[in-house]
């Protein structure tokens, strides 16, 4: 029996290992870093994406005040020529990074999403346009919190 | 709860095509307990894709702090009646599906 348990260790950790390896490449262009960060700050190094300018063709459209945090639709333009990519992030959230969409050609910097949000909060949105970089916030009232319950 | 199916609506806007889609999921959260107590784990889509005729056009990338049961709207610029959209997702458990509706 002694003998048996480590052994069942070892075939289970090499049945793991052979199942999850192509799982890990396959989403490998989810970024670890930037969505493992727990504040906004470390989000955007994880993310390469800090030194955004304000803008104001950066267009967040959501509630002011949000009933329930467990579902907050934020609306999101990007008005700036050529605008490639799109960041959300709750900052307070416990992992504030919320979405990054990125969009080839044949489809509007355009995304409609709906959020859940721990209590009252900045969102920010940052977009990407020929490498520079351009932001936003808006700032959501949380009257009931949707991340625990 | 586990995942379950997908709708998705394709229709002509003013110059655009709007995609709506549903996606049925618990996008758990890691921090909630169920009624024994014990945490849920971490259960959430990682990935989304768009797909207009066989080409993907916005790739999205996602956290647990998205919604239950996402649901998103994305914009195609221009679009013909029959276009083929196809949106499909991979969460980390590493559980797929996809769904394909033409514009209407």
């Amino acid at each position: 029996m002694t003998l048996m348990k480590p052994m069942r260790r070892i075939l289970l950790g090499a049945l793991l290992a052979f199942f999850f390896k192509p799982l890990a490449a396959l989403a490998a262009s989810w970024n670890k870093d930037a969505f493992g960060a727990k504040n906004a700050a470390d989000v955007l190094k994880g993310l390469g994406a800090s030194g955004a300018a304000p803008s104001k063709d950066v267009v967040i459209e959501a509630p002011q005040i949000a009933e329930n945090g467990a579902v907050v639709p934020i609306e999101i333009v990007s008005n700036v020529p050529g605008t490639t990519s799109i960041v959300v992030l709750i900052e307070k959230n416990p992992f504030p990074l919320a979405g990054v969409f990125e969009f080839m050609d044949g489809a509007l910097p355009f995304v409609r999403l709906n959020v859940k949000m721990g209590e009252t909060s900045d969102v920010r949105v940052i977009a990407e346009a020929g490498g520079r970089r351009y932001t936003a916030t808006k700032e959501i009232k949380v009257t009931i919190g949707g991340c625990g319950g | 709860m586990a995942a379950g199916p997908m709708k998705m609506r394709a229709t002509l806007g003013a110059g655009y095509t709007d995609v709506r889609v549903l996606m049925t999921h618990p996008m758990e959260t890691g921090q909630r307990k169920d009624s024994d107590g014990k945490l849920i784990p971490l259960h959430f889509i990682q990935q989304v894709t768009v797909k207009l005729n066989g080409r993907a056009v916005v790739e999205g990338q996602i956290s647990q702090g998205i919604s239950r049961n996402p649901v998103f709207s994305f914009r195609i610029k221009g679009g013909a009646k029959g276009d083929r959209i196809e949106v499909s997702w991979l969460d980390n458990n590493g559980e797929t599906n996809k769904t394909e509706a033409a514009v209407a």
